[in-house]
């Protein structure tokens, strides 16, 4: 589809007058999802999606509108021309927006990975075959992912990365489950035997009679996946300058206040490192790293270019959310976690996470899937879900006692709207007095 | 429609399946806003695409497509089978002895003022206008007004004659307003998520749109200085526009079926309602009557028939507290034999169905809201959700509002803020006391309910009138 889009714009381009520039988006996917449950199929189908937008500008003046694309040039061509001409003219009777910015020096980029993908039908009777005998409920999402940008100024812009995601839980019974996932770009028979095999060994563990604690203070460890449900919250208005000028920033004590993390806790939002594009769609590089958080202070802001603009601050080049949020790991060993536990609470997974005094940055939410009660380091029961509700400032804080040297990439299986290409890299972390309420 | 569409459309059907369904979807929506005083830019979309659905060798196949050409068409019905083909014989049912619905009809939704027929200078004024009074005091740090609104067009073609096709119109008007001192950051909005309704530019009126900005204002200054919530069990009254999340977190979703049949076990989660406990379980005081209603035009999530082309008529889910139905479409039902509703719903073109809970409602009691306070010794009145997290059985729940009053002596007095409170729904509604009558019912809807693999975003619709709890565990903010 890329020389595709390319066309599309180049054809609209050659329509513009005067000093209007014209900026093209392009989203498109070819996925299949397969939907299991109880190890059987419940929804399996393809999707074929392909999307353009269009944002002319003249002067301060800007108006966007975005379309479906059939792919046929004598269908998109008509409804494309229509529509640009539909916003030229529209384009008069829209403010002035003096927070206008895109880019206008020409930085073309392409990546291009290739597809190594297997057939669906083989990934299908693999998952088939690892759920025998056991209650497999999940999704396997697979195929395609493209992005693009080009603008009347010739600047060209395509990313185009085939990937799999299965994502799926055995469950023991009632909510006892075990979460697994196996996400790449080749699939390896003997790597997702080996998830599906510490998986089915964790489903023994739950086979025990589950313990309900009491309400209060315990020591936990946070598994990776656990972190990134918490790291997810303070993405959401946490790191966007917007956020911080607006006093909105669950992290505003950190700004209004000098309060501190850990010394431990370097947070980037490391672009290089991840799996999206790195262009924006106003046509801004994304830059390649941005810390966030240095050695337990607030260090920088993720700055979009309308942002930019409305506080006079250079732009990092993408919107105000971390895409590839990156924790530097501690001294902990992954085998030492246990022992380190000694007695506590060992969370796999934190779900439905929300803010219980946002500006004070505390959070509530459960635990849910394989969450166990530990004594002198080892499991000895799965756990009914515990609600906690805590401060960041506590969590990441005063009472953390160390992140894992290891760290877990964690692929985003978001599929609202579109499969996300966004990415976390995060270690599990220790921490003394966590507070479970309900 | 084009007629030609709709031709080529039932000539994509396959032959030498047991049943099919085409679904085409032309949506566009609109957003406009202004925010401290400065216009945001315009943004449109416009998707449109169809889902084509087998039933082939008693397996179900889907493909979605945005290619609406005849190759486009056929490729897309040609994976639908070959899929179907990949599930036979592993399949979660037998999807050939599903009896399909097969009716006709042509709807359109109220749309008495057409947005589209408000110039763009008309929509900017109001919205600065409404987004000047936000700006009342130095300590506001942040104001917008916006409106998005939204229209679909759905055609709905089965392969044993159905033919639903469908026109509605959306509005969805919001406001918020920030205020700051120091590390204190308190926000209003008008009703948070859930002032949203079918119909044009007259959803403002029914929302007061225009006459809010200034008491959200001043609520916000007022809010700064205002103390925590109290920590405590007590009694509990809840604007409409916080129960619109109560009712949809810990009845709607429990409800819905194909959660209790395990399918969003790996996301969404499953739930602590169970087949048999309907038409035996006491979900509620006898004060709680929930209904699954379409029949209010005007509601985000009212339809003639859902994606699967089931009629939809209102149902009777809990009646004086006791579970009767729960909330699944035509697979769900043919799954379990139980009775359900039409409520197997898509997001858009390119998810396929799934159980969802469309309009649930809270009957109007006999309970107005004066005589609530006056009832009440020591008790909160929260309003306007900010906050919401539930177990993934729907049982644990903690939910937050922007404001809150005391309620001492039978009379409202003091503003408190970060007002917060916990439960768990199996109990929770047994503790509801009273209900606000029709006249203080309010229809809300969400356009963001999240569910499904893949994941889909769909809009669902609460009425509600105020509701009285008694003996609720409620906190404040700052440290837990």
């Amino acid at each position: 589809m890329r020389d595709y889009f390319y066309k599309c714009i180049d054809d609209l381009t050659a329509t513009l007058s005067g000093d209007e520039v014209l900026l093209g988006c392009y989203d498109g996917e070819q996925s299949d999802f397969v939907r299991f449950n109880r190890s059987q199929i419940r929804q399996p189908g393809s999707v074929t999606q392909r999307e353009i937008s269009l944002r002319l500008i003249d002067g301060k003046r800007h108006i966007s509108s975005s379309v479906s694309l059939t792919g046929q040039s004598e269908v998109d061509g008509p409804k494309l021309s229509a529509m640009l001409d539909q916003l030229r003219s529209d384009l008069p009777h829209v403010p002035e927006d003096p927070y206008l910015l895109y880019a206008t020096d020409v930085c073309s980029s392409e990546e291009v990975h290739n597809n190594t993908l297997p057939p669906s039908d083989d990934a299908v009777n693999a998952v088939l075959n690892a759920g025998a005998g056991h209650d497999l409920v999940g999704i396997y999402a697979s195929g395609s992912i493209d992005a693009g940008y080009a603008n009347s100024l010739g600047q060209r812009n395509w990313f185009s990365r085939p990937s799999f995601n299965m994502d799926w839980c055995f469950y023991h019974q009632a909510d006892k489950a075990v979460k697994a996932s196996y996400a790449g770009f080749a699939w390896d028979d003997s790597q997702f035997d080996r998830k599906v095999d510490t998986a089915r060994e964790q489903l023994t563990v739950l086979s025990g009679e589950p313990r309900t604690i009491d309400p209060g203070e315990y020591r936990v460890f946070l598994a990776p996946a656990a972190m990134q449900e918490i790291m997810s919250m303070l993405c959401w208005g946490g790191f966007g300058l917007k956020d911080h000028r607006t006093k909105n920033t669950p992290l505003l004590k950190m700004v209004a206040e000098g309060a501190t993390l850990a010394p431990s806790i370097t947070l980037r939002e490391n672009t290089a490192g991840g799996l999206a594009p790195r262009f924006s769609s106003r046509g801004y590089a994304k830059s390649d790293s941005v810390t966030l958080i240095e050695n337990g202070r607030y260090r920088d802001c993720l700055v979009s270019p309308r942002s930019a603009a409305e506080y006079d601050e250079p732009t990092t080049g993408g919107d105000e959310y971390p895409e590839s949020l990156d924790l530097t790991g501690g001294t902990l060993g992954a085998d030492d976690v246990l022992g380190a536990l000694d007695t506590g609470v060992y969370v796999n997974t934190l779900w439905y996470l929300n803010y219980s005094d946002r500006p004070a940055a505390r959070m509530t939410g459960m635990t849910r899937f394989a969450t166990f009660w530990v004594e002198d380091g080892k499991i000895v029961a799965p756990l009914n879900v515990m609600r906690f509700d805590e401060t960041i400032y506590r969590i990441l804080g005063e009472n953390l006692i160390d992140l894992t040297a290891e760290r877990e990439f964690l692929p985003d299986n978001d599929t609202y709207f579109a499969r996300s290409t966004g990415s976390m890299n995060l270690p599990g972390a220790l921490i003394d007095n966590f507070r479970f309420t309900l | 429609m084009v007629k030609d569409l709709e031709t080529r459309l039932r000539n994509a059907m396959p032959s030498g399946v047991d049943y099919c369904s085409v679904r085409y979807l032309a949506e566009r929506d609109e957003a406009v806003a202004v925010r401290q005083d400065k216009p945001l830019p315009v943004s449109r979309s416009e998707t449109t695409g169809v889902m084509i659905t087998v039933i082939a060798d008693g397996a179900l196949g889907y493909a979605a497509t945005c290619d609406l050409g005849e190759a486009g068409l056929a490729e897309a019905a040609g994976r639908a089978v070959w899929w179907a083909k990949q599930a036979a014989g592993r399949a979660v049912t037998d999807f050939s002895k599903i009896a399909w619905p097969s009716e006709q009809a042509e709807v359109t939704g109220p749309n008495i003022r057409p947005w589209s027929e408000v110039s763009l200078e008309a929509r900017y004024d109001l919205l600065t206008q409404q987004c000047a009074r936000l700006k009342t005091d130095d300590r506001i740090v942040d104001w917008s007004a916006g409106i998005w609104f939204a229209s679909s067009d759905s055609l709905l073609l089965t392969s044993d004659g159905g033919r639903i096709h469908q026109t509605r119109h959306y509005t969805m008007p919001s406001m918020n307003v920030t205020a700051n001192h120091g590390a204190e950051t308190q926000t209003r909005s008008l009703g948070g998520h859930s002032f949203c309704q079918q119909g044009g530019m007259e959803v403002l009126d029914t929302f007061a749109f225009t006459s809010a900005a200034p008491r959200l204002a001043s609520e916000a200054i007022e809010l700064l200085t205002a103390p925590n919530c109290p920590t405590g069990s007590m009694d509990l009254i809840l604007a409409p526009d916080q129960m619109v999340l109560q009712i949809h977190e810990s009845i709607g979703h429990p409800l819905e079926l194909d959660r209790i049949l395990g399918d969003e076990r790996n996301y969404a989660g499953t739930s602590f309602v169970t087949t048999d406990m309907l038409g035996t379980y006491q979900y509620g005081s006898e004060k709680l009557n929930i209904t699954y209603d379409p029949s209010r035009p005007e509601q985000l999530a009212s339809y003639s028939h859902d994606d699967e082309g089931a009629a939809s008529e209102k149902a009777w889910i809990i009646k004086d507290g006791l579970l009767l139905r729960s909330l699944g479409g035509t697979i769900s039902q043919a799954r379990t034999g139980l009775d359900g509703v039409a409520n197997s719903r898509a997001c858009s073109w390119n998810r396929p169905a799934i159980d969802r809970m469309a309009n649930l409602n809270l009957e109007p009691g006999d309970m107005p809201f004066n005589d609530m306070v006056s009832s009440i010794q020591r008790g909160v009145y929260m309003e306007t959700n900010c906050s919401w997290s539930i177990d993934d059985s729907r049982n644990k729940f903690q939910f937050g509002c922007e404001r809150g009053r005391l309620i001492e002596d039978g009379k409202l007095t003091s503003v408190v803020k970060n007002c917060n409170y916990r439960g768990i729904s199996a109990t929770f509604w047994r503790s509801l006391k009273g209900v606000g009558p029709a006249d203080e019912t309010v229809v809300m809807g969400t356009p963001n309910c999240g569910k499904g693999e893949p994941n889909q975003v769909i809009r669902v619709a609460h009425a509600s009138g105020p509701a009285m709890f008694e003996n609720v565990d409620v906190f404040g903010g700052a440290e837990a």
